[in-house]
């Protein structure tokens, strides 16, 4: 096996120079950088194909393998909100599908694009890809257990869809699976639905929690010389910062999988009330519902962070690149992100106002919840102060990035509606909240992924994606996800409730009838444009422009390696020094309008470059 | 920090030291182990699991209108024609905490590369940790045997038996793995892997003692928890 081992000479004898190399005689000394405090990674390197594409310790085909199956999950989810869509606007086409059909896809739906998509792909996918990249390491701190990471990302996935096929089906739910209607008779997939839900969670917190360790280790540990925590690009901040909060949430929401399946197999009444049915007492007893709100909540308000937090990374990268400026208030971002991921831990009641809570309790969150919107009105200001008077690219990556800011914006205020108790309470359980927060965190991180797509294509692959295609691909999602949750929010004002197979001849809903068929419409549009993408992908793979080296002409680590697409270890013989933080743009005196990370400050002591 | 020198690198003492580290290039917690650095935040995140647990424990408890058992009445032991409250639990944690000491000694002859003392110590914890399990299995069967069920107490409430189980179940599997890697250690250390620096099995790693001493935090972070479990079960 140790064949298999980067036991070479040259590297060795590299690494051993550079470590010696600080005071070396031909550095001039405002280039120093102090030695490598730890020795070069010991990588292992796959031979044969499952050692290289299946079983992949890399972190870059990891990143990719959870790009790839994320996306597969979501097309799913897709599938089934079109689905959902048809019976909300043409109940007559969709005679094939019952009440307990249409909860089953709303619960699926809700519970694969929080956790299986987006959380997938934005920690799972970018993380991998990029954290070792942006920090300079030669991959993830501990490749077997990243690898394992995935498969059992995989084997979770395979349990959620497995429970498409059990008797009953999926569980039916609602994505919040409050007890006690989840274990019911009488709710779809009560028994063996909501048992394969919850095993499969318990398998994604666990095979996350192998991923999250390295991206933490990774980001703390092993850095390269010169790279401090306040040079880090703020994609690394966001996805550390997302980390962390998962790190300390998903354990509340193992504990209620947990106890949810004792409930269901054992018999058991942690959350279980004494319960009529049809005159008589069921075997439960006891119990507390309110205690699994309490646990899913204090898992599910942080996952919103965990989702918003890296796509606000993100966002700040592309906008400073493809605006040629420096991000605006570096250090003002990178504290909103840790504020943020902090402030969320103390805001999970405001998803319980009609829970039957204490309502002193309620006036408690919703000051919390009002307080977040600070840092993050902070972020939404240096966003625009970053575009302003900047050199901006109109291409397809920027106009991601200004259709999420403008999507952020709609969906964040909608949220200071719901964080008022006295607001919420008439809206709570109608389609505004549906408006809320599929904006804020459905369409406006979904913008971010595009966008990243759109940017880091040519790094992954090493072409360009089409940019007429990307732009047909924008204008579609983008008018079409206004078309679709705009009218929402007059549905919630009318009071339209969510969760409804059909409304009948509800006098208030009738009128609402030319809306949803409108709405459905778009829906289907704005799915089918998706595909876009992936057409876009198949195609350039092969006859796409040839990217090259730096084709943004970005300043962060990534773009540096020796070879593009970056190869296993990513960095040849020679670890990058960081000598600069990743955004110093447009640099009076410069002789290109960018210097990147690793340019030593003799070379650019002519210019206006500020000490970072 | 006493004898580990970084060259280039100036440690400052007390707080300042801490935000230079933070700081700086490279690694923040300076001279730490990956590996080391990994146990704590898993550890951490397993803190709230547990926490998860009791506090839905304090919660059951609470919010139950039937009465909640007798601890010293439900777990004690009918020696010799006596009743004495609470006695397999006290060898218990007597057993594990001392388990605790001499995995510290493990650590303390790893590090010194006396493999047959670490390896011998590293035995001598599996075993304890394995004595512990037993014993919660014994008291488990006498629970079982009684007429406690996870569903079921005739005691009083059955929240009682559901938390009882659930949580020392968790606990007790932490444990057993907890033996499990005990045990492999033990072997790696007597055949030499962490002086030769063999390679893991699985994770094709360099062996290095410094393994041991990771173990180790998650050895006594077990022990750590059973203290709270023991308190909010036994005591309370």
């Amino acid at each position: 096996m140790s064949e298999d081992f980067n036991d070479n000479k040259t590297i060795r004898a590299q690494s051993s120079e550079t470590i010696s190399g600080g005071g070396s005689g031909t550095t001039p000394d405002m280039d120093y950088v102090r030695p490598a405090e730890v020795g070069e990674q010991d990588l292992y390197h796959g031979h044969s194909f499952i050692t290289k594409w299946i079983f992949c310790q890399d972190a870059k085909v990891i990143g990719v393998q959870y790009f790839l199956l994320a996306t597969f999950t979501g097309i799913i989810g897709l599938i089934l909100s079109w689905l959902m869509r048809l019976q909300l606007g043409f109940p007559e086409l969709a005679t094939f599908m019952t009440a307990e059909h249409y909860y089953q896809f709303v619960t699926m739906h809700g519970m694969i694009m929080v956790v299986y998509f987006l959380t997938a792909l934005f920690l799972g996918g970018f993380g991998n890809y990029l954290i070792p990249l942006m920090v300079g390491a030669r991959d993830m701190v501990f490749p077997y257990l990243n690898m394992v990471s995935f498969w059992s990302f995989f084997v979770a996935v395979g349990v959620l869809l497995a429970s498409f096929f059990v008797p009953g089906g999926p569980t039916g739910s609602g994505w919040t699976l409050y007890p006690p209607q989840a274990i019911l008779e009488g709710t779809p997939g009560s028994g063996y639905g909501i048992m394969l839900m919850c095993i499969s969670l318990i398998l994604f917190v666990a095979g996350f929690t192998m991923g999250g360790l390295n991206y933490l280790i990774t980001v703390l540990q092993a850095r390269t010389r010169g790279m401090t925590l306040m040079r880090m690009p703020l994609t690394v901040w966001g996805i550390f910062t997302a980390t962390v909060l998962a790190m300390l949430a998903f354990p509340a929401l193992l504990v209620g999988a947990l106890m949810m399946s004792l409930d269901n197999v054992l018999g058991t009444s942690f959350f279980m009330p004494t319960i009529l049915k049809a005159g008589e007492v069921l075997e439960y007893g006891g119990g507390s519902p309110i205690l699994f709100q309490h646990l899913f909540w204090f898992f599910g308000h942080p996952e919103v962070y965990i989702v918003a937090l890296p796509a606000f990374g993100i966002i700040s990268d592309l906008i400073s690149v493809h605006a040629r400026k420096n991000i605006f208030g570096y250090r003002m971002m990178v504290w909103a992100i840790v504020g943020i991921g902090a402030l969320s831990f103390f805001v999970w009641a405001h998803h319980m106002y009609v829970s039957g809570m204490n309502p002193w309790f309620g006036f408690f969150f919703a000051t919390t919840t009002l307080i977040i919107a600070v840092p993050t009105a902070m972020k939404v200001y240096n966003w625009i102060l970053t575009l302003w008077r900047g050199n901006i690219r109109l291409n397809t990556v920027m106009l991601w990035c200004l259709g999420f800011i403008v999507t952020f914006v709609n969906g964040g205020i909608t949220g200071i509606f719901l964080g008022n108790v006295s607001v919420d309470v008439p809206l709570s359980d109608t389609y505004f909240v549906i408006a809320h927060f599929h904006m804020v965190m459905g369409i406006a991180p979904l913008m971010v992924i595009m966008g990243a797509v759109y940017h880091w294509f040519p790094l992954v692959a090493g072409r360009f994606l089409d940019e007429k295609l990307g732009k047909w691909h924008f204008w579609l999602t983008f008018l079409g996800a206004y078309s679709i949750y705009f009218p929402m929010h007059y549905l919630g004002f009318i009071g339209v409730p969510r969760r409804y197979f059909e409304m009948y001849d509800s006098p208030y809903v009738t009128s609402a009838v030319g809306m949803n068929e409108f709405i459905s419409l778009a829906a289907f549009i704005v799915g089918a444009a998706q595909f876009i993408l992936i057409y876009n992908i198949i195609k350039t793979l092969k006859t796409g422009k040839p990217a090259g080296h730096n084709p943004w002409q970005a300043c962060s680590l990534e773009w540096l390696t020796p070879k593009v697409p970056p190869e296993h270890g990513n960095w040849g013989d020679r670890l990058p020094v960081v000598h600069r933080w990743a955004y110093d743009f447009s640099v009076p005196g410069a002789k290109e309008d960018f210097i990147t990370q690793t340019t030593p400050p003799s070379e650019v002591a002519h210019t206006k470059v500020e000490k970072t | 920090m006493s004898d580990l020198r970084i060259e280039g690198y100036e440690f400052k003492p007390g707080f300042k030291g801490m935000a230079k580290d933070t700081g700086s290039d490279q690694t923040m917690f300076k001279g730490v182990h990956w590996g080391k650095a990994m146990m704590w935040i898993f550890l951490l995140s397993d803190t709230f699991i547990f926490s998860c647990f009791l506090i839905s424990y304090m919660k059951g408890r609470g919010s139950t209108i039937i009465d909640w058992p007798n601890p010293s009445e439900v777990f004690g032991l009918h020696v010799f024609g006596v009743d004495v409250p609470l006695l397999l639990i006290a060898i218990m944690t007597f057993v594990l905490i001392t388990s605790s000491g001499t995995m510290a000694l493990a650590v303390k002859y790893g590090y010194e590369k006396n493999k047959k003392m670490c390896g011998w110590l590293i035995l001598a914890t599996a075993i304890g940790g394995l004595t512990f399990v037993g014993m919660q299995a014994f008291e488990w069967g006498k629970l079982i045997h009684e007429g406690v069920r996870p569903w079921q107490n005739p005691f009083g409430a059955p929240q009682f038996g559901s938390f009882f189980f659930m949580i020392t179940g968790f606990h007790g599997t932490h444990v057993s793995i907890g033996v499990i890697f005990l045990f492999i250690y033990a072997y790696k250390t007597f055949a030499g892997h962490y002086d030769q620096g063999k390679r893991g099995w699985f994770t094709t790693m360099k062996g290095d003692y410094v393994e041991i001493e990771i173990l180790g935090l998650y050895w006594h972070f077990v022990d750590l928890v059973w203290v709270f479990i023991f308190a909010f079960f036994y005591l309370w």
